[in-house]
């Protein structure tokens, strides 16, 4: 068992209450799922040379500014620095590819959790309830944000199998259920050079979609072709720089609850955690089917059911 | 005594509720409960044993009225997985909708789902009725063994599958019946039990409005002459 919460916020006022809506959403689910628990958070974009790189460290009382410092001089280039205790985000417009190699050879210690113009990845081993607070989950801002409660069942409970999982560029998934063939596709995308980080079927799955999205499919199309090569149990919750997207397995195994209103789209495994939201009484609360595609869009303001 | 008993499930806990449910409720004169704020906590109203009515104001999670004898639990909103599982007695009625397994595995009593029913509704039903005046949802009264399901909207894929004893209606657009189950001719003793169901639920359509589905009872027995491929 697993939780999953997503929160879009369509009316922009509300962008700057994007953690003290959806912070209590993940909290609750700590019920589903204690053993960890991360965030996904989209901001406003950044200019388009720049991207963020979210990072994790074991160490909570790890020196940031020391690692800084290192950063700035080892990348060449401008970056500024946000961290709070075992997380900091760096946000620079050195490639990708010069922070992933100044990574590996400098600091191997430190995971890079999401690389994006808008995505910043929060994640770690523990109770839901003190990761939220010792990231401050609550003081985020943003356009959207999917977050994930863990009971593992499949693979170890470390950091880094803990959701939501990322890959490419401002992508990233949580998943409440289990794939029965993650070493197949895995094997499969190996084959095309695809290198994996953990042995956990959610980043099979997340690879997947990541791969054919480079291949020029839609996330919908993605995930159109992800019915005929992912096996198991699954309720997805997707998000991209302008788009939540959520979809069942064609067995409905794991639960989904959708709440709408003029103002924001809640995704929830159980409706417990949307109770608090503003507006509730009165939202569309339906139950998504199996196998179908919802997306919601935030730059049209419009929201569509595929 | 008061006649009507209020609970605020925002000041106490569902334990604390169903213990006076349990327990202190006989004897308290009590006819009425309402209990107020359920915001989708689960197993509300579980496991009751007594001639009382229970309205839950609101939204509610899983294992609603599970286990039902006796009591009239009425939710007004939508309620979760497994709403009244395994009901003995009594009736359950939902105003809105239900996820998951509504009344599954139910023995006996009503329940009525005044919305949509999601996926494996009635699955493995053991002689409870089940109204619901929208649709269904995929695998509903799969393995169904004995009572009736009645749908008075559409019905997912795979109704019926694997199907006993029980008997469905379906009043629109059945998408497709599961293994073993077929559609049967409507006659007059179903459309007696059609009407019967209906008025209990409260609901206003014409018997003569449904289909019936019933087993072929073909997976009844052990055919060695078929390689297993049902």
């Amino acid at each position: 068992m697993c939780g999953i919460v997503g929160l879009l916020l369509k009316n922009r006022a509300w962008h700057e209450q994007l953690g003290e809506l959806a912070t209590p959403m993940l909290q609750c689910m700590s019920t589903r799922g204690a053993d960890s628990c991360g965030l996904a958070v989209f901001h406003r974009p950044l200019p388009l040379e720049k991207r963020r790189f979210s990072l994790y460290v074991a160490d909570r009382d790890y020196d940031w500014q020391s690692f800084h410092a290192g950063f700035s001089s080892g990348t060449g280039g401008d970056a500024r620095l946000e961290s709070r205790f075992n997380h900091a985000t760096e946000v620079t417009a050195t490639p990708e590819a010069d922070v992933r190699g100044w990574l590996r050879r400098s600091h191997p210690d430190v995971h890079l959790l999401s690389v994006g113009r808008v995505i910043d990845i929060f994640k770690d081993e523990g109770r839901p309830e003190e990761i939220a607070e010792r990231f401050g989950f609550r003081d985020l801002q943003g356009t959207h944000a999917v977050g994930h409660t863990r009971m593992a069942t499949e693979s170890a409970v470390s950091p880094a199998h803990a959701h939501p999982f990322s890959a490419g560029q401002d992508f990233c998934l949580v998943h409440n259920g289990s794939l029965s063939n993650p070493y197949s596709v895995r094997r499969r995308l190996e084959r095309r050079g695809i290198a994996f980080e953990t042995d956990n079927d959610t980043e099979a799955g997340c690879r997947f979609l990541e791969w054919r999205m480079r291949e020029g499919d839609t996330l919908e199309q993605a995930i159109e072709k992800s019915f005929r090569v992912l096996d198991g149990f699954y309720t997805f919750l997707m998000a991209t720089a302008d788009k939540m997207v959520l979809v069942r397995d064609p067995f409905a195994c794991k639960p989904a609850v959708v709440a709408e209103t003029a103002d924001y789209v809640a995704v929830s495994s159980e409706f417990r955690s949307l109770a608090h939201l503003p507006g509730i009484r009165e939202a569309d609360v339906y139950e998504p089917a199996p196998e179908q595609i919802y997306s919601w869009t935030l730059s049209s303001n419009l929201t569509s059911r595929n | 005594m008061d006649a009507v008993k209020q609970f605020d499930l925002a000041q106490l806990t569902v334990r604390e509720v169903n213990q006076y449910l349990h327990h202190e409720l006989s004897g308290s004169g009590a006819a009425r409960v309402e209990i107020l704020h359920p915001d989708g906590m689960h197993s509300i109203a579980a496991g009751l044993d007594a001639d009382v009515a229970v309205d839950i104001m609101g939204h509610a999670g899983y294992f609603i009225a599970g286990m039902n004898k006796r009591a009239s639990v009425t939710i007004h909103g939508n309620v979760g997985w497994s709403v009244a599982e395994n009901i003995m007695s009594g009736v359950v009625r939902v105003k809105g909708h239900a996820s998951e397994s509504a009344a599954a595995s139910g023995h006996g009593g009503l329940v009525v789902i005044e919305g949509n029913a999601s996926s494996r509704c009635g699955i493995s039903m053991k002689g409870c009725d089940i109204v619901v005046g929208g649709s269904v949802g995929h695998f509903s009264a799969f393995m169904a063994q004995a009572g009736t399901l009645l749908v008075c909207g559409d019905t997912g894929p795979n109704l019926g599958d694997s199907l006993y004893e029980a008997v469905i209606y379906v009043r629109c657009t059945m998408h497709c019946v599961g293994a073993d189950s077929r559609e049967e001719p409507l006659e007059a003793a179903d459309e007696a039990e059609v009407a019967r169901l209906l008025s209990a639920a409260g609901m206003e359509f014409s018997p003569r409005e449904f289909k019936k589905v019933a087993s072929a009872r073909s997976l009844y027995h052990w055919n060695a002459d078929v390689h297993q491929e049902y």
